[in-house]
């Protein structure tokens, strides 16, 4: 149970904590799972990149923010019209998700059999549905439509054949690739100066 | 033990990569292609996991009352109704489904 609590509490990631748990189970090395959690987790490294112009964190507090950089606090604060606003939305974000992930990981190692079948509350599909609701507003353009309709199927397309966490990274793929296009198509890139 | 360096082994490589990609300095993000670069990422990677979070069942895909809830998140999203109501959608579509044995 300290175990279970202590995954929550210091990786904070749910995908390399399920993989983790998984591996683990499953009779593997422990290198061998903390590889495939870590690979299930590099897609936050992604996240920040956009998340540190967003938010135009001070080197002080970066260390700190960089815990809630995940998927729901990254998917908020792009949604956010302002800097304020985004600062706001991955700041509730995260405290809030970080207490109730906590919170209800000691519950279920608790006690997990009390809780009874959770899907047929239809809750597992909580989840991709505020994706969706977060991810609508930024498919403003073609590129993003593009992009986003092509990591799709390659997240899709990929999942049966490659190891978990592979594919959506591959699908991540999708957004240089539609900006090559996008150069070829607009002639030169613009304003691409060479750095002195 | 082994559990405990996995954890920590885990633990100490996802918070490396989270700091990692926060901490990569202003200039280097200042570049127009890199901007577009870094914008288009997460939306690529958001669309990958919606998609796999409605279709995934393990390394097999699977059409399931999900996929009646996201749908009908969707149309609720066009209608340009709030947050909330987009997610209560999925999950009372996708619990009624379930319900009749779908």
């Amino acid at each position: 149970m300290l175990q279970t609590c202590a995954l929550s509490l210091l990786v904070f990631t749910g995908a390399s904590q399920f993989a983790l748990v998984g591996a683990l189970a499953a009779g593997g090395g422990p290198v061998a799972a903390a590889a495939g959690a870590f690979f299930l987790g590099v897609r936050n490294a992604f996240y920040g990149l956009r998340l540190s112009q967003v938010l135009a964190l001070s080197r002080v507090a970066r260390p700190f923010a960089a815990q809630w950089v995940i998927d729901e606090t990254t998917a908020v604060s792009l949604a956010q019209p302002t800097r304020r606003a985004a600062r706001l939305g991955f700041l509730v974000t995260g405290v809030s998700l970080y207490v109730l992930w906590n919170l209800t990981t000691l519950l279920g190692a608790l006690g997990a059999e009390a809780i009874g079948d959770t899907d047929a509350w239809g809750l597992d599909a909580a989840g991709p549905a505020v994706f969706l609701a977060l991810l609508a507003p930024m498919l403003k353009s073609v590129t993003e439509r593009a992009v986003a309709s092509l990591a799709v199927l390659l997240g899709l397309g990929l999942l049966p054949v490659l190891p978990a966490g592979v594919p959506v990274l591959v699908a991540a793929l999708a957004a240089p690739l539609a900006l090559f296009v996008e150069g070829r198509r607009g002639g030169r890139a613009r304003g691409d100066a060479p750095r002195p | 033990m082994n559990t405990w360096i996995a954890i920590g082994a885990t633990a100490l490589g996802c918070y490396a990569v989270k700091l990692a990609g926060l901490m990569v300095p202003a200039g280097a993000l200042e570049r127009p292609l890199v901007k577009r670069l870094a914008a288009l990422l997460p939306v690529a990677l958001l669309a990958a996991l919606t998609a796999q979070q409605t279709f995934a069942d393990g390394h097999a895909l699977v059409l399931d009352a999900r996929a009646a809830g996201l749908a009908a998140a969707a149309v609720v999203l066009m209608l340009r109704a709030p947050f909330l109501l987009v997610v209560a959608a999925a999950v009372l579509v996708t619990a009624g489904v379930r319900a009749m044995g779908g």
